[in-house]
């Protein structure tokens, strides 16, 4: 028996938690940098269900431009993440409190 | 779904970027069976591809491999509200999926567009998405200088 909608949202409700719950709890910025990759990844996943159950692939389209813009957003979050471990010689956000003070 | 919550479990952020790279894979199977072939390519291709291994890349060059329970954790109080937010998150979006009409459904795609996936994608992005198209690959271009400005700028 082949998957029907509901189950695919479920699951990529369950894989934005999860992100979300990874976000919240790290404090490693890479890992948190993942998370948040897998929350778009949940949400490309709705948009494929959504778009297979309709019958068209503008979904499709949406999830093409997501994974542009998820590139273009990992390439400059990680070159943040490297300028700060060179000013600061770690990754953890607790670290991350310059603006602070 | 197992791999991507002990992604977030791992201390060693080596061992969590690998676990992520599984979990993209199983998507990429499950866009298979959403009959889109083309954006199953794609996911491993740009995901597990390109994006893990610049991940992978950072994470060599930075070293990154203390752990985080070895240090004292200023937001300990922190962690079970965020439990339970997520939950409770978790709860809504399940209750809206299960009490919602789409109960049960299959969709199926038509057979040409079966057929000739790739191309009718590439016949969209060229007309009707023409102008996004355009937006996006500017935006590449502005996030690539951007990236290495950023990463080269020196800190004295």
């Amino acid at each position: 028996m082949s998957p029907a909608l509901p189950h695919y949202l479920v699951l990529g409700a369950i894989l934005f938690t999860i992100g979300m719950l990874g976000v919240l709890i790290r404090r490693n910025a890479l890992i948190v940098f993942m998370s948040i990759e897998l929350m778009l990844n949940a949400v490309n996943l709705s948009f494929m269900a959504v778009s297979w159950y309709l019958r068209s692939f503008q979904g499709q389209m949406m999830v093409f431009f997501v994974m542009a813009v998820a590139a273009a957003e990992v390439a400059v979050g990680l070159a943040i993440i490297v300028a700060f471990f060179r000013s600061r010689q770690t990754v953890m956000v607790d670290d991350l409190n310059t603006l602070k003070w | 779904m197992a791999s991507s919550v002990l992604m977030i479990t791992r201390t060693n952020p080596v061992h969590s970027a690998l676990l992520l790279i599984v979990t993209f894979g199983a998507l990429a199977a499950l866009y298979v069976l959403l009959h889109a072939p083309l954006l199953a390519v794609l996911q491993v291709a740009v995901y597990a591809g390109a994006i893990m291994v610049l991940f992978l890349f950072v994470i060599m060059l930075l070293a990154a491999e203390r752990r985080e329970v070895d240090l004292p954790d200023p937001l300990a109080a922190m962690r079970w509200p965020s439990y339970l937010v997520c939950a409770g998150f978790l709860a809504a979006m399940v209750y809206v999926v299960w009490t919602s009409p789409v109960r049960g459904l299959r969709g199926r795609m038509p057979d040409d567009v079966i057929a000739k996936h790739t191309q009718m994608v590439g016949q969209e992005l060229f007309t009707r998405y023409l102008l996004p198209f355009e937006v996006v690959s500017i935006m590449l271009l502005v996030a690539m200088v951007g990236a290495v400005v950023i990463a080269k700028r020196r800190f004295e």
